[in-house]
């Protein structure tokens, strides 16, 4: 969105730098339960980026001040590695970490039956290993598949996927050159079951129209997304067949 | 095999997924919008007299009225024990609750921190506040041994069918073994015996989603003790 340049993002048939249409999405990679320690985990590769979730409790919350006596908070912390951008990326939180942690949280808390735990806390650690546009989606889309995982009780998993515009053309799931040089990026993130939105935000401009037609693709993109990280999760218990009980 | 096949496959469910729209009543682990059951957590689908609802295939143990636990003495006040039994919320052991009578200020003369202990939930109110209690037949503070911790989830395979497992584990390692509905397991006998024991425990953790589990636990502890079975009987 920044910067400009003579790269053609979107040629004329329609294909973009890296030979997908504007409605498709990158490839992606889901796995669930990848660290023995914590209670739940799950590692996502889309496209480039390369990110890790592992989620623990609900557990007693510390520090105190911050229990609701009504129901569970999700702490949600979102960290960049040093080496996952080219130029190395100063260690530790910074207002852009800070924002991503929060807007992740309260996507989660809309599907996470918080309810039931009350005073608990369930603490959610995102790691982007590498980062290549659209990482705070892959980190959501991580979080939740980490959360199911984890065994904790949720109406719906979180797929998130980014929409935007670039050369004039509105496309799905921004890569690193569209989303710098492009002219908007809008991530996004749904309830599947629902259609309900739980994250939104845009940078850049768009018309009203443009607009609707990034939705309804980022709709689709994160239907999508919703098929393979159940698959993710079936995966992990296909193995093994029937129980003898 | 055959018992395989004589059973209905065991549905997995994710979060989500709709288990009944045709009015069944919504079981544990569910959440009903506009009369259809939804899953609510990762699991397998377990469809009964009572309902559908979902068998958790994960997650914390979360203390229900009546549990048989052990626990670990985490931290001593000066009228109650703090005990760990690896739920999402501290366990205190009031000094009312305990076979002994202690003086206020006294607790540290009988249990202290690291000590084992097997105790009963007494309560679990809406609040989730927990009380546990040592006050019933067969609960006292476990001396000795080691401890082994599986997955909440999978104690009912540890145990087995009308305790078939747990029983064969016992004949064969000629432990002492006593298993916390929170999933930690207490081991005491011969060193040697012990730890096969553990390693079989261990094992089922890991494998408690196969088929024919018994016997290849038996297999297991009879290659690593060839002697055993005759002590035991």
């Amino acid at each position: 969105m920044s910067g400009t340049t003579d790269m053609i993002l979107v040629n004329k048939d329609g294909k973009r730098i890296d030979g997908r249409t504007p409605d498709e999405h990158r490839d992606i990679k889901i796995e669930a339960g990848v660290l023995a320690n914590a209670d739940g985990s799950a590692y996502v590769e889309i496209g480039k980026n390369k990110v890790l979730a592992a989620v623990y409790g609900p557990r007693e919350c510390h520090p105190r001040h911050l229990q609701d006596p009504t129901k569970a908070i999700i702490q949600c912390k979102y960290n960049m590695q040093t080496y996952s951008v080219s130029d190395r990326k100063r260690p530790g939180t910074d207002r852009r970490s800070v924002e991503i942690s929060k807007i992740t949280a309260e996507a989660l808390e809309k599907v996470v039956l918080t309810e039931l735990y009350p005073r608990a806390s369930i603490d959610v650690y995102i790691e982007i290993l590498q980062a290549n546009a659209g990482t705070r989606c892959a980190g959501l889309t991580a979080a939740s598949v980490a959360l199911a995982d984890a065994g904790i009780p949720m109406r719906d998993i979180v797929p998130a996927i980014a929409a935007g515009k670039a050369d004039g053309y509105v496309l799905l799931d921004l890569n690193k050159e569209e989303d710098n040089f492009g002219q908007a990026d809008v991530p996004m993130a749904i309830v599947p079951s629902t259609n309900e939105i739980v994250l939104l935000q845009m940078d850049g401009n768009m018309t009203r129209e443009e607009f609707d037609k990034a939705i309804e693709m980022g709709v689709r993109g994160c239907h999508d997304v919703y098929k393979l990280q159940k698959e993710a999760l079936l995966n992990r218990y296909s193995d093994g067949g029937d129980s003898d009980e | 095999m055959d018992k395989r096949s004589a059973r209905p496959a065991r549905e997995i469910v994710v979060p989500g997924d709709i288990l009944d729209d045709s009015g069944a009543k919504a079981g544990d682990n569910t959440y009903t919008v506009d009369g259809r059951v939804y899953a609510a957590i990762l699991g397998v689908k377990n469809r009964n007299q009572y309902g559908v609802g979902v068998i958790p295939l994960g997650g914390r143990y979360m203390p229900k009225p009546g549990d048989m636990v052990i626990g670990m003495i985490e931290d001593i006040g000066s009228s109650n024990w703090m005990v760990d039994i690896k739920a999402p919320y501290p366990a205190p052991l009031h000094v009312s609750e305990v076979p002994w009578k202690v003086e206020f200020g006294d607790t540290s003369r009988y249990l202290n921190v690291g000590n084992v202990v097997l105790l009963k939930v007494l309560s679990v109110d809406e609040g989730k506040k927990i009380q546990v209690t040592m006050n019933d037949s067969g609960l006292r503070r476990l001396e000795g041994g080691r401890l082994v911790e599986i997955p909440y989830v999978k104690v009912s395979r540890v145990i087995g069918k009308s305790g078939s497992m747990i029983q064969m584990i016992k004949n064969l390692t000629d432990c002492r073994i006593f298993i916390g509905e929170n999933g930690v397991i207490w081991i005491d006998g011969d060193e040697k015996n012990a730890e096969v024991a553990v390693q079989a425990i261990e094992m089922i953790g890991e494998h408690a989603h196969r088929g024919s589990l018994t016997e290849r636990v038996k297999e297991f502890i009879e290659k690593e003790l060839p002697d055993a079975g005759e002590v035991g009987e």
